[in-house]
């Protein structure tokens, strides 16, 4: 890997994404002129384009970013870590602790407003930190490395018990619960404000961070865990750091707006086919290219069949399966 | 047991015996309950992983990567050691990668995917990818496990080759008992986890060892045009 493709393959998926975020707020059932939006000659309260641009889409915008971005790079982090082409960021639980935390919210936690724009998110965070505690609790053994096998069936198990609690809960709930719960589960990147987006970003800056440590070291874990370590990688602390900042990162997603399906194991695939499987250009790219995805899926869930909004984790696998499904077999 | 620098020693002993478990010791993968294993004059318990992988490098028996990477990908990742934590390889880094090509007569497989190589292509590469951690050490599980007849005698001339040219340390733990005649100086052999015998190869490998290592009447012999010990297996012997 030299410098130059490095920097090259960032800069066109970044330009991607950045373009993305600017483009997709221009779109929608009003039509908005970008010039106008960002004319600082009009008041801002009098500037119509200014205030769909910033106030109405770029929050949701912004969400898809963010979701889009953590997700695939979990998916890339997650993949390399179970040594698995199939591992998405939902494989460890993280999204059904967070989904059981959201459920529990919704159902038993009264019904003022407020208290509910802030408690599922909180309730669906803790089911996150909750399971993969558990998972992690269950996988590891003082100065050992993780086995995966371990991490893998816990995680899968861990996954059906807490999608049969999700069963009971919605058993016990009346309709208009049922009915939350379930469009909790497709996902919405319509947070509303700016807010739950500054809430998230910690949680989402950290994991980024620590995802920074991580290229090189997985590319020689998803060789094998023995040849990494001969290689000179501490495998153990490589395997805490991917199995916490991908944990992370997906109940920082999740929380925010929901289990959005697909990205995390469509997005790395896709990367895969077009810039090859180094890590180090696969996850930033991943991060990038996972923005602009979901912020276009969005674009079309919410303009295609307007003014109906079409969930976005249907968008999401009914657009990138089929472009998947190409890439694939126009490659062999 | 001592392995003396520049040497190249086989590991010899039937299935299970603890020849993998005794390289995994001496790399610092495992960690003795008892005892100790120090390189030089230091324990290993004492380095870290980086430091450990810039002396002995490791060949395993089979590698079977999670992704499609490409043959420079993968020999590139020996130079993993020598590298910052977000420093990327440099022109340095690939000489010693394309010199491990050349030495392992892998240069033109460079550009190939690595799952797309036949086994002894595959074997080459892995012993090309530990030679770029430029260790002076090498340890080397069941090398030839999976090779044809053409290609063992070419890992194996391989073997000698670097051991002669360029003093790397060898210790390479076999099944195949007329490979470790050809190019293993002396010859460590275990039963049941155990060292049984630890010499200069003509003084180790006879008929006798080999009937108690593995219960095979066997006829160990000189042979003249070969240049070294030969073993021919007779019969098992029962009971």
């Amino acid at each position: 890997m030299d410098k130059g493709r490095l920097a090259q393959v960032v800069s066109a998926y970044g330009a991607l994404a950045v373009g993305a975020c600017v483009l997709a707020p221009l779109v929608g059932s009003t039509h908005i002129s970008l010039a106008r939006a960002f004319d600082r000659s009009i008041p801002f309260a009098d500037n119509v384009d200014a205030q769909i641009f910033f106030v109405a889409r770029m929050p949701r915008v912004l969400t898809g970013a963010i979701v889009g971005s953590t997700l695939a790079a979990a998916g890339v982090v997650m993949q390399a870590l179970l040594g698995n082409p199939l591992a998405t960021p939902f494989t460890l639980g993280v999204s059904t602790g967070a989904a059981l935390g959201a459920v529990l919210a919704i159902t038993f936690g009264g019904s003022t407003a407020v208290w509910v724009l802030a408690s599922v998110p909180l309730a669906s965070l803790a089911g996150a930190v909750v399971a993969s505690a558990i998972v992690y609790a269950l996988a590891t053994r003082p100065g050992r490395p993780i086995s995966t096998m371990v991490l893998l069936l816990a995680g899968v198990t861990l996954n059906a018990f807490f999608s049969a609690l999700i069963l009971f809960v919605q058993y016990a709930a009346d309709f208009t619960q049922a009915y939350r719960t379930i469009r909790w589960l497709m996902g919405d990147l319509d947070v509303g404000s700016f807010g739950p987006i500054v809430a998230s970003l910690p949680m989402v800056l950290l994991s980024l961070g620590i995802f920074a440590f991580l290229p090189r070291p997985l590319n020689l874990l998803s060789v094998g865990a023995d040849t990494a370590a001969t290689r000179g990688v501490d495998v153990g602390r490589t395997q805490r750091m991917a199995f916490l900042s991908a944990s992370l990162a997906t109940a920082a997603a999740v929380s925010l707006a929901g289990p959005i399906g697909f990205v995390g194991i469509v997005v790395p695939h896709l990367v895969r086919l077009m810039v090859g499987v180094d890590h180090r250009v696969v996850l930033p790219a991943s991060a990038l290219f996972g923005a602009a995805f979901l912020v276009g899926c969005d674009l079309i869930a919410r303009t295609v069949l307007a003014p109906v909004e079409i969930p976005v984790g249907v968008v999401t696998a009914m657009v990138g399966g089929p472009f998947f499904l190409w890439l694939l077999v126009r490659r062999s | 047991m001592e392995i003396a620098p520049g040497s190249l020693t086989g590991l010899l002993g039937p299935n299970g015996c603890g020849k993998t478990t005794l390289l995994k010791l001496l790399c610092g993968v495992l960690r003795p309950d008892h005892g100790r294993v120090r390189l030089g004059d230091r324990p290993l318990e004492s380095m870290t992983r980086r430091e450990l992988a810039r002396h002995i490098a490791v060949v395993p028996q089979e590698t079977h990567p999670a992704f499609d990477y490409s043959v420079m990908e993968m020999v590139l990742m020996g130079r993993h050691p020598h590298l910052g934590a977000f420093e990327l390889e440099g022109p340095a880094d690939f000489d010693v990668a394309r010199q491990a090509l050349a030495a392992t007569g892998t240069s033109p497989l460079a550009d190939r995917r690595y799952m797309t190589l036949s086994g002894g292509e595959k074997q080459r590469v892995i012993i090309a990818s530990a030679l770029t951690q430029a260790t002076e050490t090498l340890l080397l599980d069941e090398p030839t496990a999976s090779l044809d007849l053409g290609y063992q005698l070419e890992v194996a001339s391989l073997l000698a080759r670097l051991n002669r040219e360029r003093k790397v340390t060898m210790v390479l733990a076999t099944h195949d008992l007329n490979l470790a005649a050809s190019v293993c100086q002396q010859l460590v052999v275990m039963r049941a986890g155990r060292m049984l015998a630890a010499g200069a190869t003509r003084d180790v490998l006879t008929s006798d060892t080999v009937r108690r290592l593995y219960d095979v009447d066997a006829d160990v012999r000189f042979h003249d045009r070969a240049g070294h010990l030969t073993v021919v297996p007779v019969k098992r012997i029962d009971g």
